[in-house]
Order: C-alpha cells, then structure tokens, then sequence
C-alpha cells in the first residue's frame, strides 16, 4: 500500500470548506483511492454530500447516548458513502454549551485506539470548523495526524485574514509535529482579479494557490440532493474543476512551513489590489454627524 | 536550642536561600523575615499571598478546597455537591474532622460525599443538565436536607456550565436554597482566594434570607464565626460563651446549619475566630447590618481570659460579671493543669507551619505552658495576617510564608526546636528526623483544643509528644558509627552494619 496521507482542511467559517472537501474526496474516490473524511465540528455536517444524509450519527453522540466512548465500537459511528468513502463525524455540544473541542480530542483518539486508519486507506481528511480557536480544533494538526493543510479561502479580505491566522497556527506546530502548508484552495466569490490576489497570498505565505475553483450554481443544485457534483452531474465542467484539484493534491510535493504575514504587509497587498483603502487618519473616529457638518462646511467654503 | 540573635536568623536564612536560582531567590526572600516587634506594618518586612514558585513543594491547597473543605463543607444540614470529576470530592471527602450533631444521611451529611462524576461525555456536552437531575435525586433520596451548595472543580469553570441558572430554577421547584459557588480550583494562588468566593456566595444567596422577618432577639445575641470545630473546638468554646450569659445564636461553620446563617444578621456582635477565612462576611454584616465583629482567641488560658473580657466590654454589666465569674471558675482547673505540665515543659521550643489562624493563636498556649516558639508561617495568609503575627512573636524569631519543602527542612534541622506544629505532609519528614512534631490543622486526631476544656487536652498532647522517650532511643542511619575497626576492614558495598 501506499503511505497514508493525512490532510486537514481549514478556512473561514462559510467559505465553502465541507463541501470543497466532499467534491474533492467525491473525485479522489471515482479514481479509486481509499479515502475518510473525518468531520472535526459539532455541526456534523461534513459528510452530507457522501452519505445523502441529513446529519451522521457522531462518536461524540452516540458516546452520550451509550454512557461512554469505551462503550462504541468502530462499526457504530462509521458509515461508507459514495465510492465507499469511509465517512466520520466527531459530533459535539449544541452550541453555548460544553466543550466542543475536547470532543474533537476524544473522538480522534477513538478512531486511533479502534484502528479506523488501517492498512487499505489512502487518504485522510479532516474538516475543520472555522478558526482554530482552542486546542481541541488544533487536535488534527498534532503529530501523528494531518501533515499537509489545506486552506480553503477566496479573495475577500476576512476570508484572507482568517488564512494568514491559521498560518500562524500551522507555524507552531510545524515545529512540533511537522504539519506543513500544502496550498491554498481559492473557492471563488467572484471577486475583481481573485485569482491573482489569491496567488499574490500564497506567495506570501511561501506557499501555492494549489486551484482556483470558479463559481458556478450547479453545486448548489447539487447540495439541495444532498450530493456532490461529481455524483450529481459527472459531466459538468464544474466537476472536472475537483478533478482536476484532485489530481494535484495527489501529485502535491509543495509541503512548506508557511510564512504568515504581519496585519500592515496583508493590508498592504490589499490595497495593491484595491480592495482596501488607504487609511484616512482624519476620518478615524468621528461619528456621521461630524463628518457631514464636516462636508457641509467644506461645501461652504467652496 | 538556644535562642538566635537577629543576625544569626537573618544569616540562616541567606544560607538556605543560597541553594535556590538568582530568580527564585529573589522571589523567596521576600517571603522570609526576621521579625521585628517594632515594625508596624507587616508588607515592610514580608511579602504573602503570591503564586508560588513552581518546583519548591508548596503545601497550599486551591480555591475549591477553601470553599468545599472550609467554609461550606461543614454546614452539615446542607448538600455540598462537588461538582466536576470524582477525584476532588473524594480526596476531600471527611477529612478535616467538622464534629457535628444529627444522623448522617438523614438530617446531616457532613461525612458524605457527592459528587456529579463527570464522565468525557459531560465535559463535551456540558454539564448542566447533569446537575439539574441529580439535585433532583438529593431531593428525593436526601428529603431533610436544607439546601444544596454546589462547589465547582475546574472544568465547570472551563466550560462555562451556567450553574447560576440552575441552581436558581431547580431552588424554585424544590423550594429550599441551591448556591451556585465559583471556586474553580484554578482560581487565585492558593485556598484563600475560595474562602473569599465561599464567603460571597453567602452574602449572596443566603444571607438575606430571613432580613424583615420577625425574630426574638436579647440583647445578648452573638454569633460564633470561623470555628470549624475540629475535635469540637466550638462546642468548648460555646459553653464558655453561654456561661457568661451570651446567647450563641449560630455557629460557623462547625456543627452549623443554614438555620444559623441565616439568622446570624440578627445578632450583636459577630464573634470572629479564624480571621483569614471569614473576615470577610463579617465586614459585611457589620456594613449591611451594622453588626460589629471582634477577633477572640480561646487557645490557653492567658488568651481566654483576654478574650472573654474583651468580648464582654462590648455588653453590660451582667456579661462583664459573667466573664469574671467563667475565669475565676477555670483559674484552679487551669493552675493545676500548667503545675502538672509546666515543669516538664519550660524552655521548650516550638516552630510551626499552618494554616488559617493557629500560626499567631496558639503561640500564647505554649507559652502559657513555659514554651517558646521560635518560628512560625503560614500556607495563605494575606500581609493583615502579618500584623497580627508580628506583636505575638519574639523579636528575632523566624517568619516563613508559604515555606517550601526545602526551606521548612533546613529551618528546623538548624533551629532544632523540641517539638513541630504541622500537617501531615510535614509529619513523617521530621519524625523520621528524630523531631517530635504534632499536627496542628487535625489536633493529630485528638482535640478539642479551643477554651478550657481543650487546653488541657493541648497540654496533656504537647508533653506527649515532646515527653515520649522513643526520640532518643533512634538512631537514624546516617548517624550509625561503623563498630570499632570495621573502618580499616574492606566492607562489601551496600552492606550495612548494625551498630549493636
């Protein structure tokens, strides 16, 4: 067998990480490669698209249910999808409650200790929940797990900020576990010269804009039937699109220890792409009604 | 041992800072001192309630040991719930020996432990609803119980539980109080910082229970504060009280009960024994209430008498008489106590290493019975502990805060006192020593030792100790002389020779 290769992805919340990563995994699977994707975020909902289902049944919940994760067996809380993906969800608290990050922890111990990584897999996905924010969703990117990130973002700034962050985050670990930076994924809003901006970005961060996936409605359509394009409508263009991600995450060799950039240097690149202004000191701080007396007098004197 | 002049101590304790790295003795120095009588204000000469170093084996406890072990634990018609992992609760579980009246597991529950046993599964998803069932559960298997505290162990805090919510829904349907107490163990640098929390949580949600509501008051209404009655400390110390005419309304929190707290704002005058623990609820029932508080001591008769005549300043004739008549009753009782004790005792030294109050309290017991103690320090005692210290202590004795291991060592091998006053951490280290030392947070399992009554039992523990002929009948091993011209004859490594 090949060597098993671990990847997590991350980005900012709502960019489009779940069903980036179900497409892609939908595209690894139809070349024949054993994949799992494994969801790292109380919602539960990485793995919809694979299993046409509303939400798996957690390890986290079933572990409630049954008293203790010492009481699950493998079997339980893993259920094969589309192309026999092998499909995974950690679960965890509604939200405002408990501790979902010590449920990511414990239920990657327990597809360790249970041997959910056995000799026939391929790949490994982890799809994780918006920011890195506390220890538990940091779990996937410790030693002996992902050592390849990806992050999903586009070419809006908040979606360019949240990279840079977890960045950072990769730095520390990269020390420690040896995680590395394997690319970003531009998942496209449409945004003026997106491309180039997300490409500018990667470099920045010592890395690569590993594809640019346009944006086209049909993945929509596709996830109302709780699919993937590339069950939904094999044919599509926009299939071929994760294809071809596919493909060059199975030929990645790019694996770097990112350099995350300071706030004025990600400001700056913006504003070389106009997406951000120059600051106006003058303007910081006064309310609506300052500045339009402001105007008025300026009006006035004109 | 002698006596140390200043300069000696202040030498013994450069040469034990000596072994420490430039920072952590830096750090420690500020937390050792030579006392000086004449210094006013403690935070001149030492520096308390700080983090401790980490690597020094600090003996400190945490904020849910102040708050389940001290100051909620022993209110013994309550449910004090340890809320979080099995381990605090049952390593806590009766251990400080709270005397109480009333049927375990019935109407009292001071020696029980519950606990909500938090499994992986309540971290993940919370553990709220977990606490609303089994208060439930208290109701119904623990009908006669008063109220419930709920004490928090770290990960409640963590996770951010809302206890509060709880607690308040689930009071209205059982109709009895539920106090929600955030004393996280994580919490401050030591238990002090859970005696404060326990305290406001007292103010808060029970205190003011019964304000407006009718109450048959005599002017003679006091209430007993910070007694734990460990060995029924409170009970010799109450009837003390009683018998100069006072009425003890409540007793905190030994053998207490909610009933007692909750009258407590309707007293005269709140009587205040452990000072570092409830200080604080006493200021604030002398703002709220304007209910004054005075410190008293009952260890050994020099401080009682002090104490019962201080107490009775603050009322009328009947009680002053009443203190003279207690004194006078005690004074032959007393007198043959110290006849009997005091010769075999006189020109012993004491050094002692506890907690809350018996660091300066007890230091006038010993020399009632012709001892010196020539060192003293405390876990978790703020700087106004200091102050108190300072006038009670020999000039040039030795002050330790928060000691470590290390240090304690070193002090009392140099200062060689005859007897130690610890905790059972210290206990083995200086017996093995060949050091008499009696644990003064448990009474060594004896007691009481508060009042009359208890001072005799002190004394008769004291001499026992110090008395008893096995210290020098021991030879520890590094002491052992190789018998006579085995140190020219080869001895094969390891083997030891019995010195005969």
């Amino acid at each position: 067998m090949a060597k098993l290769r671990q990847a997590a992805i991350y980005g900012k919340g709502g960019i489009g990480k779940s069903t980036t990563t179900q497409n892609l995994v939908a595209a690894l699977a139809e070349i024949g490669k054993k994949v799992m994707i494994v969801g790292c975020d109380p919602k539960a909902d990485s793995t919809r698209l694979i299993l046409h289902s509303k939400a798996q049944n957690s390890v986290m919940g079933l572990a409630a249910e049954a008293g203790s994760v010492e009481d699950l067996e493998l079997e339980d809380v893993m259920s094969i999808g589309y192309g026999g993906i092998k499909c995974v969800e950690s679960g965890g608290p509604e939200p405002g409650v408990g501790c979902a990050g010590r449920g990511v922890i414990t239920a990657i111990n327990f597809l360790e200790e249970e041997g959910a990584y056995d000799d026939d897999l391929e790949f490994v996905f982890y799809d994780v929940l918006g920011d890195v924010v506390c220890g538990g969703f940091a779990m996937p990117i410790r030693e002996n797990k992902a050592q390849e990130i990806y992050i999903v973002c586009s070419g809006e700034m908040m979606a360019m900020y949240a990279a840079n962050n977890i960045a950072k985050g990769i730095v520390k670990y990269a020390n420690s576990g040896g995680v590395r930076l394997a690319g970003l994924i531009c998942n496209s809003r449409n945004t003026d010269r997106e491309d180039e901006l997300i490409m500018a970005l990667a470099a920045k961060l010592g890395t690569q804009m590993i594809h640019f996936i346009p944006r086209h409605n049909i993945v929509q359509h596709a996830e109302i039937r709780r699919m993937t394009v590339i069950e939904y409508d094999p044919t599509a263009p926009q299939a071929d699109e994760y294809r071809t991600l596919a493909r060059k995450i199975v030929d990645n060799s790019n694996f770097v220890i990112p350099t995350p950039v300071t706030m004025d240097e990600l400001e700056e690149l913006l504003m070389e792409f106009g997406i951000l202004q120059a600051d106006d000191e003058s303007i910081i701080g006064k309310t609506a009604a300052q500045l339009s007396a402001e105007q008025a007098e300026a009006l006035a004197v004109a | 041992m002698s006596e140390l002049t200043r300069e000696e101590t202040e030498a013994l304790i450069q040469e034990v800072l000596e072994v420490y790295p430039d920072k952590a003795r830096r750090d420690r120095a500020k937390h050792l001192a030579v006392n000086d009588q004449s210094v006013e204000q403690s935070k001149k000469c030492i520096t308390s309630n700080r983090k401790s170093l980490p690597g020094v084996m600090t003996v400190r406890g945490c904020a849910y040991a102040g708050s389940k072990g001290v100051v909620w634990g022993p209110i013994k018609d309550m449910v004090h719930v340890s809320h979080g992992p099995i381990g605090c609760g049952q390593y806590s579980r009766a251990g400080r020996r709270n005397y109480y009246v009333g049927t375990t597991g019935v109407d009292t529950f001071g020696t029980m432990n519950f606990t909500s046993d938090f499994q992986e599964k309540d971290i993940v998803f919370g553990g709220d609803k977990k606490l609303a069932r089994l208060i439930g559960e208290i109701e119904m298997l623990f009908p006669l119980h008063r109220g419930i505290s709920v004490q928090s162990e770290c990960p409640i805090g963590l996770i951010g539980d809302d206890i509060e919510a709880v607690s308040k829904k689930a009071a209205k349907e059982i109709g009895k109080p539920i106090v929600p107490v955030r004393c996280e163990g994580f919490r401050g640098v030591s238990q002090s910082l859970g005696h404060h929390i326990a305290n406001d949580s007292i103010r808060d949600w029970v205190l003011d229970r019964r304000d407006g509501q009718a109450f048959a008051a005599t002017p003679y209404d006091v209430s007993i504060i910070g007694d734990y009655n460990i060995g029924g400390d409170a009970w010799a110390s109450r009837i003390l009280l009683e018998e100069m005419g006072l009425r003890v309304v409540s007793q905190w929190a030994g053998d207490g009960t909610l009933a007692e707290i909750e009258m407590t704002p309707k007293v005269k005058l709140n009587l205040l024994h452990c000072y570092r623990s409830m200080n604080y609820i006493s200021r604030h029932m002398e703002e709220k209430y304007g209910i004054p508080w005075l410190e008293y001591n009952f260890f050994g008769p020099t401080k009682i008498a002090e104490s019962l005549r201080a107490i009775a300043a603050h009322f009328d004739d009947h009680i002053r008489e009443g203190a003279e008549r207690v004194i006078a009753r005690y004074q032959p009782t007393m007198e043959a106590v110290i006849a009997h004790y005091k010769p075999r005792l006189q020109g012993k030294t004491v050094m002692l290493y506890v907690g809350g109050l018996r660091p300066r309290h007890v230091i006038g017991a010993y020399e009632d019975l012709g001892m010196q103690v020539i060192g003293t320090g405390y876990e978790f005692a703020h700087n106004d502990d200091y102050d108190r210290t300072i006038k009670e202590m020999g000039n040039a004795t030795l002050l330790y805060d928060d000691a470590t291991g290390f240090e304690l060592e070193e002090f009392i091998k140099r200062m060689k006192p005859d007897l130690v006053g610890s905790g059972i951490k210290e206990k083995y280290v200086f017996q093995k020593m060949g050091i008499p030392l009696r644990q003064m947070h448990s009474w060594d399992y004896s007691g009481p030792y508060h009042g009359y009554d208890g001072f005799a039992i002190f004394a008769r523990d004291m001499d026992m100790a110090i008395s008893n002929p096995c210290w020098s009948k021991q030879t520890p091993p590094w002491k052992k002389q190789p018998e006579s011209g085995a140190s020219t004859a080869p001895r094969e490594a390891g083997e030891l020779k019995k010195v005969a």
